[in-house]
């Protein structure tokens, strides 16, 4: 791949079965929502919030550097996590649009947070078992730190959906709105049914209803994105930009 | 340690003077551990004068990984080795089963619960068990913030991962 091109129209869309691609849109992934977590360090509701929040950035941070370092390799054309990162247009990221959601209240976060972990709860234990050692390895330590920020998220919804009216009700508006971005966690892979059993257990102990509204947005994977991701990488990666290769 | 390690001749026992000095390295988070206590460290292998030294990170979110990685490089350059270079191997992951006795040792008497598995967490100071979890999210990536039930002191405890 070309860094800093623009698809042209027409493009036909990323192979999915390919390994760079794979990796790729599992590190974009975590790369966009650890900057969407990092807008939050200093502005979360709570201390204690503050520092999980900055905690669970910094593990999406990580799995993203090491899925970068590697798709690299896979490439195979010298490009560092950092180019990867920093040096792809929005038109190149293969995010989920889950993801790229902005934090909105509180709620918003934590629904997001919490239908993402689940989904990537049954990823990482799925790429556990892959035949790519490496790639089995780093699954094996994120299903290990996606069970903490599960277990936060999830802990987080039953507070806000068992709560007051006021935080049922705005938990309730959150899921509503994500939920239209939660047909495509479900291409290419088999999760749907166990993320379905394991998000409507805790939705019921919220006391939330799972949204019927059948209308869906996909094409994250293919580049499509909602208007927000241009913004967040106009930000997370005008350093880069303006002095290309900085380093510490 | 493997076999290949051990004191020897010649080039064998430059292998092991550059593996003991790279043993020596600490977490900067935690400067009792070094990375040999915690598991990082996983190999140590020279070939044609150039060092080459295997890591294992932690958690994926751990920015001392980072600065050991430099620190290993600058550590074994003091010692006379120019040609370092540092590898990270992700299979098999890391896990707090690696840190070791002496590790753990050290990690209670730093005032840190060091990761108990199936056993009870231990207050560090007074060992009174069933401490109160304060915060799951802590100081750094590795620790979680109790406060002990007994002696009412504030406490790390390091995750079991």
């Amino acid at each position: 791949m070309t860094l800093v091109s623009r698809a042209p129209q027409g493009t036909p869309p990323p192979d999915p079965g390919d390994k760079f691609t794979m990796l790729l849109a599992h590190a974009d992934d975590n790369m966009v929502l650890s900057q969407r977590l990092g807008e939050l360090i200093s502005n979360a509701p709570e201390l204690e919030i503050d520092i999980a929040v900055g905690n669970i950035s910094l593990d999406h941070l990580g799995v993203a550097r090491a899925l970068y370092t590697y798709a690299g390799e896979v490439e195979g054309e010298g490009h560092s996590e950092d180019q990867l990162a920093m040096f792809r247009n929005e038109r190149d990221f293969t995010n989920l649009l889950l993801v790229e959601q902005p934090n909105g209240d509180f709620a918003h976060t934590i629904v997001r947070q919490f239908l993402f972990d689940a989904y990537q709860a049954e990823l990482w234990s799925d790429l556990a078992h892959s035949d790519d050692e490496q790639l089995a390895g780093m699954a094996a330590r994120a299903a290990k730190e996606n069970a903490y920020h599960l277990r936060f998220s999830a802990g987080w919804l039953v507070r806000l959906g068992d709560g007051t009216y006021e935080s049922h009700h705005r938990a309730q508006l959150a899921l509503d709105e994500l939920w239209q971005y939660t047909a495509e966690l479900f291409e290419g892979n088999e999760y749907r049914e166990a993320w379905e059993s394991a998000v409507g257990s805790t939705l019921s102990e919220a006391t939330l209803d799972v949204p019927d509204d059948p209308y869906q947005r996909t094409g994250g994977r293919s580049g499509f994105h909602t208007e927000h991701l241009g913004l967040l990488l106009a930000e997370m990666q005008w350093m880069q930009r303006s002095y290309p290769g900085l380093e510490w | 340690m493997d076999a290949a390690l051990l004191p020897g001749v010649g080039m064998v026992k430059t292998v092991v003077d550059a593996a003991a000095v790279a043993a020596t390295v600490v977490d900067p988070e935690i400067p009792v551990l070094t990375i040999s206590d915690l598991g990082i460290l996983r190999d140590v292998s020279q070939d044609e004068g150039s060092v080459v030294v295997t890591i294992t990170p932690t958690y994926s979110g751990c920015p001392a990984m980072r600065q050991i990685e430099d620190d290993i490089v600058s550590v074994l350059r003091g010692a006379g080795f120019d040609d370092v270079s540092v590898k990270t191997s992700h299979n098999p992951s890391w896990t707090t089963d690696w840190i070791n006795d002496e590790g753990r040792r050290k990690l209670a008497e730093f005032g840190i619960a060091p990761p108990t598995g199936e056993h009870e967490i231990l207050c560090p100071r007074c060992e009174a068990s069933e401490p109160r979890i304060v915060a799951r999210f802590g100081s750094t990536a590795c620790k979680a913030l109790m406060a002990c039930s007994s002696c009412g002191e504030p406490f790390d405890y390091f995750k079991q991962f």
